[in-house]
């Protein structure tokens, strides 16, 4: 019975207490960086794709959401299409992990409802953003080890140059 | 019978309908403030609207009779619960001169009477529904409601006695002096919880239950059915919050203010403490409801009978 | 009024007539909620009214749910509606209906002289109710009270957990 009474009270002095809701559209919560929302595709420092299509992230997508192709122009690997269907994505964050280029990453950004489903099938030209995201100096093409235009083999970052094996010189 | 009259009669159902329609609006805020959230606030003036919304929702959905269901009681339990809801209005003095049955004499019997016919609304639904969630509903609203009657009916006694009258008008006279809120605080626990109880409210919504039965007795109802089902124990609410004022609060009597002012407020304050009730209380097991009554709540009121009488013929024979 | 009494007093024929012959009981128990109000509302015509809010409230409200949730617990089915057909051929109740028709047109000729002139009524209060109930009838006050004593005593004696059956 008191502790009935006091239950009451309780309940009733929280009428006093700040409220605990964010008023959403109005009032924009806080989002930290490293907040699991829409997926992008990043760019190298100097404008390029960043995504070498490895299928990495696709094979780490529990629901199989992602779906790319591979090509290849002068040495250098990019994806001929790289779709995500966001009908079916968790934001489960293990593409971001599984990528060895740092290309796929995802951003604090959520607001992304449609009124039709096909919508939501979002193409290359979509996830491709302008800048370099999380990573701003990093690019795979300066510490991987393969010879693209502009650079030959040995030139990368923390690699000396290849050893000629025909020359006797030491 | 004069055109005014007939204007009350028919007035008054729709200004009640719109009060209970409103009624969940400010359950939900008032949810929301003991909640430390806000609750709705978007349609209109501090979310005003969102029981007209919600109104016009309702009616645009399906309204689905099951064709496992007992067709025409489905249909008429829900009107049975709302038609003794209204009716029920037509006693309650709001100031000394309205009312739509104006001064009955057995006003009190006849809101009792309402009330015990307003069980059916929930056993029909429960029985036509012939589905086994709906069915313990029902049945478990029959036992609590008939119960729970009785508890109600003694506890009232105590007021009649003092009063003795069965006219709510004579009763909130007879509280001139002292409201019977302080000689029958004792009634006034046992009315205020069979109350509860009668009209299915949270704590005592065990025929509802919805983590256990689903919806309970209106589990299979769908559309305006279901709307009606609402509404009908809003205006429950609505109801004892103003049988309690009339019968303890001293109805319409207050200084300064004009006395239906008076009986407003006295009655919101009633209906705010029932949802605060909502808010904070969990609901308790079905044999502990019941052992509460019988255990507990009737001895109490027996008790109250008791006291009220023995001091009413000591009183009267000195 | 006297349209409306004999309004009232059509409903409760109706009803009771319905009740008889519904073959699903809760829509006869229903029927008979309905005479039951009718009932009522010719209780109220005739001064009665506190008679006629305690018989609501009384049978309608409990004891008629009672039978509802008697109903509700019994799970009748299709076989029962069935042998309620069974029941409602004329060779089952013809013998019963005449004899009750006897009855009500002799009911009918003992009241015929006074439907002309309808005595006013005055109004039966609660307290005219108590003064009757505890003076004149005071033993049958009594006897009925120990009557329910008996019927309370004997639901305990069933109701209660014998020891040796557990």
């Amino acid at each position: 019975m008191f502790n009935t009474l006091r239950t009451l009270l309780l309940t009733a002095l929280h009428a006093f207490h700040r409220r605990a809701t964010v008023q959403y559209p109005e009032q924009q919560p806080y989002l930290p960086p490293r907040y699991r929302g829409r997926i992008v595709l990043s760019r190298d420092p100097d404008g390029e794709e960043r995504c070498v299509a490895c299928n990495l992230c696709a094979v780490a997508c529990p629901v199989d959401c992602i779906s790319l192709q591979k090509t290849e122009t002068d040495g250098r690997w990019r994806p001929e299409y790289f779709r995500i269907n966001f009908s079916r994505c968790i934001f489960c964050g293990f593409c971001e992990e599984a990528c060895p280029t740092y290309a796929i990453q995802l951003t604090p950004d959520f607001e992304m409802g449609e009124y039709a489903r096909p919508n939501l099938v979002y193409e290359k030209e979509d996830l491709l953003i302008s800048g370099t995201g999380k990573y701003p100096d990093y690019s795979f093409y300066n510490v991987a080890g393969i010879p693209i235009p502009g650079k030959e083999r040995g030139a990368s970052e923390r690699e000396r140059p290849p050893i000629d094996l025909h020359s006797l010189l030491p | 019978m004069t055109s005014s009259a007939l204007l009350t009669i028919i007035l008054t159902p729709l200004l009640l309908l719109a009060l209970a329609t409103l009624l969940t609006w400010v359950e939900r805020r008032l949810l929301g403030l003991w909640q430390d959230r806000h609750g709705p606030n978007r349609v209109g003036p501090g979310g005003m609207f969102q029981a007209v919304a919600d109104g016009i929702k309702i009616l645009f959905k399906q309204d689905w009779i099951p064709p496992f269901a007992d067709r025409d009681v489905f249909i008429l339990a829900p009107a049975i619960g709302m038609m003794t809801a209204l009716l029920s209005f037509a006693v309650i003095p709001i100031t000394m001169g309205t009312g739509i049955a104006g001064d009955l004499n057995v006003g009190l019997l006849f809101i009792l009477a309402m009330m015990g016919l307003g069980v059916y609304a929930v056993v029909l639904a429960g029985w036509s529904s012939n589905s086994k969630f709906a069915l313990l509903g029902g049945m478990r609203a029959a036992a609590q409601m008939i119960s729970y009657e009785v508890f109600m009916g003694l506890a009232l006694l105590g007021v009649v006695m003092m009063a003795g009258s069965f006219s709510l008008h004579d009763i909130v006279t007879a509280q001139a002096g002292l409201w019977f809120i302080i000689p029958q605080c004792l009634g006034f626990g046992v009315f205020l919880l069979a109350g509860i109880a009668e009209t299915h409210r949270l704590p005592f919504d065990l025929p509802e239950g919805e983590n256990e039965l689903g919806a309970g007795f209106h589990t299979e109802y769908s559309g305006m059915k279901f709307g009606m089902f609402f509404i009908a124990e809003y205006a429950g609410i609505v109801l004892v919050s103003s049988l309690v004022t009339t019968l303890y609060l001293g109805g319409w009597r207050g200084p300064l203010l004009p006395p239906a002012v008076w009986f407003l407020l006295k009655t919101g304050g009633m209906v705010a403490f029932f949802i605060l009730l909502r808010a904070s209380l969990p609901r308790p097991r079905y044999d502990q409801l019941m052992a509460l009554g019988w255990k507990v709540l009737l001895p109490l009121s027996l008790l109250n009978v008791m006291a009220t009488g023995t001091i009413l013929m000591l009183r009267a024979s000195l | 009024m006297h349209a409306l009494a004999l309004l009232a007093a059509s409903v409760t024929v109706i009803g009771a007539i319905m009740v008889i012959t519904r073959k699903v009981a809760v829509h006869a128990v229903l029927y008979l909620v309905v005479t039951l109000l009718a009932l009522a509302a010719l209780l109220v015509m005739l001064g009665a009214s506190f008679a006629a809010m305690l018989e609501i409230i009384i049978y309608a409200g409990a004891i008629m749910v009672l039978f509802v949730f008697v109903i509700m617990m019994l799970n009748l089915g299709q076989p029962d509606s069935a042998r309620e057909k069974e029941w409602l051929r004329p060779r089952a109740w013809l013998g019963p209906g005449i004899l009750a028709a006897i009855v009500c047109a002799e009911l009918l000729y003992c009241i015929s002289p006074l439907s002309g002139s309808m005595p006013s009524l005055a109004s039966i209060t609660a307290h005219d109710v108590g003064l009757s109930l505890f003076g004149r009838y005071v033993l049958m006050v009594e006897l009925a009270s120990f009557l329910l004593l008996a019927g309370l005593v004997s639901a305990f004696h069933i109701g209660r957990n014998r020891m040796e059956n557990r």
